[in-house]
């Protein structure tokens, strides 16, 4: 059999409650008497979480699976590991399947880390021989080791978190289902995991991996599918389906912040900012931008009369209110001449040097001494960004490691037993 | 290539390829249920030992129930080892599943493995009351018989009719909750319907054949006739009884098996 996984023609139906099926006490009585709350009811309401899903894996294939909340990349990962049944198509999976849909499943609070262990082992397929052989590996892995004989209701969420992966990272499955586990987690630890998946995939193992995390997809997986609304809306290389799914998540057309219409702006009004938009070279105007991309941010206007000289800036403020930096035409010496009517300012960066989280932006508009303010508006402007693979690593660069990156290189050149010459040339420009 | 994956839900050999997580099921109920209790397991053994004295001071001394000519407190005690087993694994069954419910939405193994691991776990305070009553044959100098050797058939009967009914109630209880309300009245009514606290010649004649199919009836009959000699074993009875739990067990895995396709679903 070349394929690892099959599904052909999959869709699953959930019943979403009941649609207000008594509207009176009477009916509700009458509903209790007639026992119709035991049949199968006709105006239950149902939607389809999967509708008419094919594709198939083969073996040692590691493929993302991408989408927006909501769209049935749960319950697709659901029903492969069995969870839950289709409601109609074929599903064929060869080989044995583990499935991490949440880390530490079936751990109980009373239980010891160790009794824990076993447990947790076991409830995901291993055998109790395979768990003595590898207890000391997964405790090395997890670093609880001291408090391996402690009830876990005493552990932190890190550490439970951190048993949970560990005995994961241990399973020895043919097909390794995880489902946005990394999702939490300190930095050091996601690295950890990935690092972990990265070493799973050497040994030729079918790897199915959902994740908000585009990064860390890209750096996973050779393929990718986008589920949209229940159902394929492509699947392919990595690259260009993450491509396509960033820029639908931004909308086509003008995604912007409208300001016409923001209370409490201070100013005298001569010049008002309309809108601001984020335009990303690569696809259209996005709410959304990646860490490192290109960005033109458009300063719309609108001035009541002619200004012989203006200055734009902001302040860009981190979503724990710290200035991250405040720029403007003037600071680049730039006299900025505003005829009356609609116009627009654009700002252009080339890599915008962020690291993913929210920003906000603060907007003035002065004159060029700065003396009469035109228009300013506090923290009126919101800009996401969001996370990729800013290092070419796969890494997960987040904004627990800072708030800004610089475009740097490491060079090795220097490591090779040249090391004394160096010193050398170090210490001489002191002595001549 | 492992058959292990794609087995078929709730065959045979799926659930031997299970069987250490049943183990394990049980294990973590035994580990959690006097886990952090001062008095621990002693409380295996308190509570059959409080229910008979409560039971032989009520109705041993106050009402002066006949007891076949045993003891009060030995001839009550002795039905109540194995009804304590029944009701209070049907108690903690059905509602195991509900109560793993992070379990059933977040990874798959055969669900029966929960109430099948519940009704193993009960067997060793079944054993705990065993050694009781030893202890107290022995303290009101009851000789042991031959009959002794049905023992073992009875309990399987015993464990086969809880697994049975929990099946039913553990399956019914995730998509009705109603279950859990209506056990504690199911459980009363089917201690007093069934000879423990009083014996079997109290029935009148013409009920027997109905209440005969109250298959605890036959085990609590047939657990009492192994332990003491001038009792006869009822064979008629124990065979209505088997027959009755073998019904009830085959349907309990059919409701389970046909209803377990949806439990993450509708849970």
């Amino acid at each position: 059999m070349s394929f690892q996984i099959s599904v052909e023609k999959l869709s699953k139906q959930y019943r979403i409650g009941l649609a207000n099926r008594h509207s009176t006490l009477r009916e509700s009585l009458i509903g209790l008497m007639t026992l119709s709350f035991l049949r199968a009811n006709a105006h239950e309401e149902t939607i389809w979480a999967l509708q008419n899903v094919s594709f198939s894996i083969k073996r040692g294939e590691a493929v993302g699976i991408i989408g927006r909340n909501g769209a049935g990349k749960s319950t697709l990962l659901k029903i492969l590991s069995r969870i839950t049944n289709p409601t109609c198509g074929i599903v064929a999976v060869d080989g044995k399947v583990a499935s991490l849909l949440e880390v530490g499943t079936g751990f109980h609070q009373e239980l010891t880390g160790r009794e824990n262990i076993y447990l947790n082992g076991s409830i995901l397929g291993m055998a109790k021989k395979e768990v003595d052989r590898k207890l000391d590996a997964i405790v090395e892995f997890s670093g609880v080791a001291k408090f391996l004989d402690t009830p876990i209701k005493r552990y932190s969420s890190g550490m439970r978190l951190r048993l949970g992966f560990a005995v994961a990272a241990h399973l020895d499955p043919d097909i390794l289902i995880v489902d946005e586990v990394l999702a939490v987690g300190d930095a050091e630890f996601q690295k950890k995991c990935l690092n972990t998946m990265e070493n799973l995939r050497g040994g030729a193992r079918t790897v199915l991996f959902v994740s908000h995390n585009l990064a860390a997809v890209e750096n996973l997986c050779e393929r990718c599918i986008w589920i949209d609304g229940g159902q394929i809306r492509m699947d392919g290389e990595t690259r260009s389906v993450i491509e396509a799914y960033m820029g639908s998540v931004s909308g086509a057309g003008t995604v912007s912040s409208e300001l016409e219409d923001v209370p409490n702006r201070r100013g005298s009004g001569k010049v008002r900012y309309r809108a601001v938009e984020f335009i990303s070279p690569e696809r259209n105007a996005a709410r959304f931008i990646r860490a490192g991309d290109p960005v033109v941010m458009r300063f719309h206007y609108e001035a009541a009369e002619s200004i012989p000289s203006a200055s734009f800036g902001f302040r860009m403020y981190t979503d724990m209110g710290t200035l991250v930096t405040d720029t403007s035409t003037s600071h680049h010496g730039i006299h900025v001449p505003l005829e009356a009517g609609k116009a627009y300012l654009d700002l252009e960066i080339d890599c915008l040097n962020l690291l993913p989280a929210k920003y906000t932006l603060s907007l003035w508009l002065t004159d060029m001494d700065g003396v009469e303010v035109y228009d300013n508006l506090e923290h009126a402007v919101t800009l996401e960004v969001e996370a990729s693979n800013i290092y070419q690593s796969g890494k997960v660069i987040d904004s627990r490691l800072g708030i800004v990156f610089f475009p740097q290189k490491w060079n090795l050149a220097g490591i090779s037993g040249r090391a004394e010459q160096l010193t050398a040339s170090l210490v001489s420009p002191g002595r001549s | 290539m492992k058959p292990a994956s794609w087995m078929r839900q709730g065959s045979a050999s799926e659930l031997w390829h299970y069987r250490e997580l049943l183990y394990f099921f049980a294990w973590r109920e035994i580990k959690l249920r006097y886990r952090q209790a001062a008095l621990g397991v002693a409380w295996a053994v308190i509570q059959p030992l409080f229910n008979m004295i409560m039971f032989a001071l009520l109705f041993g001394r106050l009402a002066g129930m006949p007891s076949d000519g045993i003891p009060y407190p030995i001839f009550c005690f002795c039905a109540l080892v194995p009804w304590t087993y029944f009701s209070t694994v049907l108690g903690l069954a059905s509602n195991s599943l509900v109560s793993n419910e992070s379990l059933l939405t977040k990874v798959y193994f055969p669900r029966v493995l929960l109430p099948a691991g519940t009704a193993l776990a009960g067997l060793l305070d079944f054993v705990i009351g065993s050694l009781l009553l030893v202890c107290l044959m022995f303290y009101y100098h009851v000789r042991l018989s031959w009959a002794l050797l049905f023992s073992p058939l009875v309990i399987l009967v015993m464990v086969l009719l809880t697994v049975g009914v929990s099946m039913l109630m553990a399956a019914a209880n995730v998509r009705y909750r109603d279950v859990r309300y209506a056990l504690p009245f199911l459980i009363q009514i089917w201690l007093f319907a069934t000879p423990i606290i009083y014996p079997a010649t109290m029935i009148p004649a013409r009920y027997r054949p109905i209440l005969a199919l109250n298959p605890c009836w036959g085990v609590v009959d047939a657990f009492r006739a192994c332990l003491f000699p001038n009792l006869p074993i009822d064979f008629r009875l124990i065979g209505a009884s088997i027959g009755v739990t073998l019904v009830v067990f085959v349907a309990g895995a059919y409701y389970f098996h046909k209803a377990e396709r949806s439990f993450a679903d509708v849970i």
